[in-house]
């Protein structure tokens, strides 16, 4: 079979975005690609290790606040902010991974949630440090003048440069999660999901190896938070507030469990889905409800799945 | 208290469906409304209140049943994921329906007029109406109780709580019992809504709210047990008083670490039993 090198082919075509779209697309390009990574690394967890985590939203937050106290209250630059989201949500997540891993099912998600609801009440009651319920607004974007000097990028404006640092990040975090994916440490990861038991028994430490996923996984979603928090121009509590984590878990689903390019196809198709529709009706969350329903009925695949059936059902004709 | 009447529906049906409803919430925040427009109809004097809460409730219970029969049904034996998600759209929708149906604006419902005065006890102004309320928790609970425990059909929840296969091949109609307790416990959530709009206003977004405390209830009391869920809402309620009382910045802190602490610990809850 040809293979096309489609990831290469997708970074470029977001690269061009700010070249040839608006401000609006590169501004919406933005919020899927922050996304697409959010929504990758909770699939770790809860796609190749079965552990469905209900409080992904906690490491986002957390990385969130972490770059933007750093660049703005002590005027870190980006280059070393951004990595300390991923550092300090790994360290959270490995803090609250320690207890949560112990646990199955769901009290592994209730316990996932309680946690990300003890880091949204800090940030949303420690006024000194976080800014408390009114956030911490004005995040400073990062010092990106040398990119006036490069060619091609030259005349674009400060938001579209941050977004080609973005797409450059979030691709380089994608492909260490692939390459995460496909190492021995994802497929035994796979397999403790299809039967933790069997894991056990051939030797694999399953907590150790649910941990270190649950550990990366946070990582991930704090460096998506820290640059979703430049982004968005400020940080703010609901940042760790469960309905953020159910929103990343139904743009998973939406795209496909399992499949390691379903969450950003998800994360892309909900964005789209919701500007088309913000704009003519306030009733977001019902049509979103009605899409879960109709998803959960109808394709539990997700996107990908269904994408991937109907290609099976288009394919199969010409090989018999 | 008023939180323990929710807390029991939603640990109602973990403890039998097995399944995490957050749409629970969403069922208290219809009951409230419900409450709301049934007293736009009636109004609330000559015990007309107690009529419209009981009304309202039913409708919930009602819509709760419908849901359980056509829809959720369905989703028996799949994913745990699966069936969270559906009871998270559910709430989705039905929020939105709410708001479509009542708009953004706080609605109130005011007290019934036998309640309307109140209580002064060490200076304190206690109206009749909370105090009411205060009381009929636990008479809702040992009521509660005792249907649980006394009667075919309590007997019948307990058994398909610890095994539902066991029940259905000895004769029992496992599917009616499930809408049943889906009714029963969409009931509660809707009388807890019902009841506290009096007190509080009626406003979109107050599910959300409530179903993170109910959960928080839940959990410390143990999923599933009856008491635990009492226990629980007992403890939610010091803690969170007594919190804002002496840290007012981490009451809210200290009931998530509480529920934190008690999942690390005894992760089925304080009075509940290990699942299997």
């Amino acid at each position: 079979m040809r293979r096309v090198p489609w990831a290469p082919l997708v970074v470029v075509a977001a690269l061009l975005v700010p070249a040839v779209g608006s401000r609006f697309y590169t501004f919406l390009a933005n919020d899927v690609i922050i996304w697409a990574l959010f929504a990758t690394s909770l699939n770790l967890l809860v796609g190749y290790t079965g552990l469905v985590s209900f409080g992904h939203a906690a490491y986002f937050g957390i990385g969130a606040y972490t770059t933007g106290i750093l660049m703005k209250k002590l005027g870190v630059p980006f280059l070393l902010a951004f990595p300390a989201a991923g550092v300090l949500a790994g360290a959270f997540a490995l803090l609250f991974g320690l207890f949560c891993v112990r646990l199955t099912r769901i009290y592994f998600a209730m316990l996932t949630l309680a946690f990300a609801q003890i880091v949204w009440a800090i940030c949303f009651k420690w006024n000194e440090v976080t800014g408390g319920e009114q956030g911490m607004p004005e995040v400073p974007y990062p010092d990106l003048a040398w990119m006036g000097a490069l060619p091609l990028v030259r005349d674009l404006r400060t938001s579209d440069h941050f977004y080609l640092v973005t797409v450059v990040l979030v691709a380089l975090c994608l492909w260490i999660l692939h390459r995460v994916v496909r190492s021995p440490f994802g497929r035994m990861l796979t397999t403790i999901r299809e039967n933790a038991e069997r894991a056990e028994f051939i030797g694999v430490h399953v907590r150790r190896y649910e941990l270190a996923a649950f550990v990366l996984a946070g990582a991930f979603a704090g460096l998506a938070g820290g640059l979703f928090g430049i982004f968005n121009r400020g940080v703010f509590p609901d940042f760790a507030y469960w309905t953020k984590s159910s929103e990343v878990l139904i743009m998973t689903l939406l795209g496909g469990m399992g499949t390691f390019y379903g969450p950003s196809v998800g994360a892309l198709a909900l964005i789209l889905l919701n500007q088309q529709i913000v704009s003519y009706t306030e009733y977001w969350p019902f049509v979103l409800g009605t899409i879960l329903v109709v998803l959960l009925f109808g394709f539990p695949g997700g996107l990908g799945g269904a994408l991937e059936l109907l290609g099976r059902r288009l394919w199969r004709p010409r090989r018999a | 208290m008023f939180l323990f009447l929710i807390a029991a529906g939603l640990s109602l049906i973990f403890g039998v469906l097995r399944v995490l409803n957050f749409a629970h919430g969403t069922f208290y925040m219809l009951g409230a409304y419900a409450t709301y427009q049934l007293v736009q109809w009636m109004g609330v004097s000559g015990g007309r209140f107690w009529l419209t809460a009981l009304g309202g409730a039913l409708v919930v219970a009602a819509l709760g049943g419908l849901i359980e029969r056509f829809l959720f049904r369905r989703l028996y034996g799949k994913d745990e994921l699966y069936q969270l998600l559906f009871t998270y759209a559910l709430a989705l929708i039905l929020s939105d329906a709410a708001k479509m149906l009542w708009g953004t604006q706080q609605k109130s419902v005011s007290r019934p007029p036998e309640l309307t005065g109140a209580l002064h006890v060490f200076g304190a102004i206690i109206p009749h109406y909370n105090l009411f309320i205060i009381l009929l928790g636990p008479a809702i609970a040992l009521a509660f109780w005792v249907v649980l425990q006394r009667t075919r059909v309590g007997r019948y929840i307990r058994a398909a709580a610890l095994d539902r296969e066991t029940l259905g091949a000895l004769g029992v109609n496992v599917d009616a019992l499930y809408t049943w307790v889906f009714v029963l416990a969409s009931f509660l959530g809707g009388l807890g809504g019902a009841l506290i709009s009096p007190m509080r206003a009626t406003t979109p977004g107050m599910d959300t709210e409530v179903i993170v405390e109910a959960f928080v209830v839940v959990v410390i009391g143990g999923l599933g047990s009856f008491w635990g869920t009492f226990l629980g809402a007992l403890i939610y309620g010091q803690v969170l008083s007594f919190g804002i009382l002496f840290f007012p910045r981490f009451s809210i802190f200290a009931v998530f670490a509480l529920m934190a602490a008690v999942l690390i610990v005894r992760p089925w809850g304080l009075l509940g039993r290990p699942l299997r």
